[in-house]
């Protein structure tokens, strides 16, 4: 485990990668949280009224509000466990890609209906 | 020349900050796979530095600034419910869409996933645009962090695209009207 904040012969400050790979998990936990409400509030008839925050945007309202509350969170969470490490950045950039590509899949109508 | 309150809402939602994040996402792409790769020869300046910063902050407002105003000014008129027997429904997009075979597509897949797809670029813009204020030109020092901020960049740009693409059309066959009417200019 590196010390942050170590200086190189550039002049640049060398940061350890544990803040940038809590930034991009996540943000790919919050586009799957996005996704996963946007099918619980089409598909399961109980979750759906509980996701209008504001009625006349309906369900979206819910669905995006919570998605971003949940993002943050993590980001918090995860930005200070990890601020002062460095991480297995292969490894978590993947994991956040999957579930960025699973976001984009599962916001798909066609697919969505699969469910 | 006039136009609607609801029409230039449409129009600073669309043109103003969707398409300008759209055009500004390829400069973004561009910049970060040119000038920060490990393998890039040409040193960073601290001016460069400073250029992307304020850059993908301005993408991250505009991003922002589209699905914000989407989601609360723009789509309420476009979901509005046409009080019962209501045969012109110009006023109503979503209901002029639902009540054709040839365009209920536009809606219940076009809307449907704009609606939700578009979201995710705010999002991976701000981290981009967070993970950049950080590390700034010391990002070329982490390939895969670059490599991962690079391939949300890529995917908010796919994000706006199909947004953009569906709101484009569906303001095409259901148009958003209504509101005071704007006089933009005088005729002759």
């Amino acid at each position: 485990m590196n010390a942050s904040g170590a200086s190189t012969s550039t002049g640049i400050t060398s940061l350890t990668n544990g803040s940038g790979g809590a930034a991009v998990l996540a943000a790919g936990v919050g586009t799957f949280t996005l996704a996963v409400l946007t099918l619980a509030a089409d598909q399961v008839a109980a979750i759906k009224p509980l996701m209008i925050f504001y009625k006349p945007t309906g369900p979206l309202s819910g669905v995006t509000t919570t998605a971003l509350l949940i993002w943050l969170f993590t980001w918090g969470i995860l930005e200070w466990r990890w601020r002062n490490r460095n991480i297995a950045m292969g490894r978590t950039s993947v994991i956040a890609l999957i579930l960025l590509g699973l976001s984009v899949l599962l916001t798909f109508p066609p697919v969505a209906d699969l469910f | 020349m006039e136009s609607t309150t609801r029409a230039l809402w449409t129009l600073l939602h669309g043109m103003g900050f969707g398409a300008l994040y759209l055009l500004a996402c390829s400069g973004a792409l561009v910049e970060l796979w040119r000038r920060y790769s490990s393998a890039a020869q040409a040193p960073v300046t601290a001016g460069d530095e400073t250029f992307l910063r304020i850059y993908l902050s301005v993408m991250t407002l505009l991003a922002w600034g589209a699905v914000l105003i989407g989601t609360y000014i723009v789509y309420p008129w476009y979901r509005a419910a046409a009080p019962p027997g209501t045969l012109n429904l110009a006023g109503y997009p979503q209901r002029l869409l639902m009540s054709s075979p040839s365009t209920v597509a536009w809606h219940s897949v076009g809307m449907e996933w704009k609606e939700h797809v578009a979201w995710l670029a705010p999002i991976s813009i701000t981290m981009a645009s967070a993970v950049f204020f950080k590390y700034g030109r010391g990002i070329k020092e982490h390939p895969q962090l670059r490599n991962a901020v690079l391939c949300f960049v890529l995917v908010s740009f796919m994000a706006a695209g199909i947004a953009g693409f569906f709101g484009a059309m569906l303001n095409k066959y259901a148009p958003i009207e209504g509101g005071h009417t704007v006089r933009l200019l005088h005729g002759e």
